[in-house]
């Protein structure tokens, strides 16, 4: 479907189709849910099939559930202090949640459930939501003073509030629109670049085909970097998501 | 020419305008990585501190990239 006559066809990827039979289409069931409650199962399953051993001296799995518990630790830890543990399992579950759905999307025939808008946002406004309710529920109102720093004039009033209140709500769609731009520019050119290699290697017979080599070459790079993505993203929602709750806990 | 093939063309220049941005992004990312660079060059110490800013810096400035991208394939493929 990449190659349709001449153009290139690559949003069709992103499109959502009803997966499970008659069951699934009654109730809406997309191939992205399939993918979601995979992503799940897979975290679930690594976490608790992981740590059923408790091995001194970790096995491969072990390991790699105690590398990224320890990494998500750290960065909570290291951005919102001491009180940032109780935030953890709130970052740990998002940041592993979006890896998995950013790295499940790499594979052939699978789909990306964080390049959908519809998702992305939702991630983000769970985020802005947690950390105004824990702002209120530890500064209490005191919180309103987040929107006017101290010691400014206060004849800029007017002028500030309403910036800090805009740059506090244009939060959730800035983390939202990063991961979903993110996630499908990358696609996006996957495919260009896939039916790149369709195209000239269809064109001109045996000259074609060692012409579409280069293409191939750079879709495999693609790749490469595409993997970098997935876990940079990931790794930049849940830093962001530390700041935010470092706000909330300390208020600038 | 007919219509659409001044749609087509207009739709090719506007990705290609849409696109400009992503010079400003390139020298954004150029600065982030060279000063990232130079300073764990003067202090070595400094390089798990320095290092997740850099990435965070790093992928603040490549989402407008991204957004001048998507701009790009949505005036081209829809």
């Amino acid at each position: 479907m990449a190659a349709e006559g001449k153009a290139i066809d690559a949003l069709s990827q992103f499109e959502l189709v009803p997966v499970l039979g008659a069951v699934g289409r009654s109730v809406g069931f997309s191939q992205a849910n399939a993918h979601m409650l995979l992503a799940v199962g897979l975290i679930t399953g690594l976490m608790i099939w992981g740590m059923s051993r408790r091995a001194v001296v970790p096995g491969r799995l072990q390991a790699l559930a105690e590398t990224a518990y320890e990494f998500v630790h750290e960065l909570v830890v290291g951005q919102v202090g001491d009180e940032g543990k109780r935030f953890f399992p709130f970052v740990f579950s998002l940041f592993m949640f979006i890896l998995l759905g950013n790295l499940l999307g790499l594979l052939p025939y699978a789909f990306t459930f964080t390049s959908h808008i519809a998702v992305t946002f939702a991630l983000a406004a769970l985020v802005i939501v947690v950390v105004t309710i824990v702002a209120l529920a530890i500064h209490g109102t005191h919180f309103f003073s987040y929107f006017f720093p101290e010691g400014a004039p206060k004849l800029l009033a007017p002028l500030i509030i309403p910036i800090e209140i805009i740059s506090y709500l244009s939060r959730p769609v800035s983390l939202s629109v990063r991961l979903f731009a993110n996630m499908v520019a990358g696609h996006v050119m996957l495919k260009v670049f896939a039916t790149f290699v369709v195209m000239i290697g269809s064109a001109a017979g045996v000259l074609g085909l060692i012409g579409a080599v280069l293409p191939l070459a750079v879709n495999v790079a693609l790749v490469g970097f595409e993997l970098l993505v997935a876990f940079l993203q990931a790794y930049v929602f849940a830093i962001l998501t530390s700041i935010y709750l470092h706000d909330a806990v300390h208020l600038h | 020419m007919d219509p659409a093939a001044y749609v087509a063309a207009f739709k090719a220049l506007g990705a290609g305008l849409a696109v400009i941005a992503l010079a400003g992004v390139g020298i954004g990312i150029g600065n982030i990585f060279s000063s990232m660079v130079s300073s764990v060059a003067r202090n070595p110490g400094a390089r798990d501190a320095v290092f997740p800013i850099g990435i965070l810096g790093f992928a603040l400035t490549e989402a407008v990239a991204l957004f001048a991208l998507l701009i790009a394939f949505l005036i081209l493929f829809t």
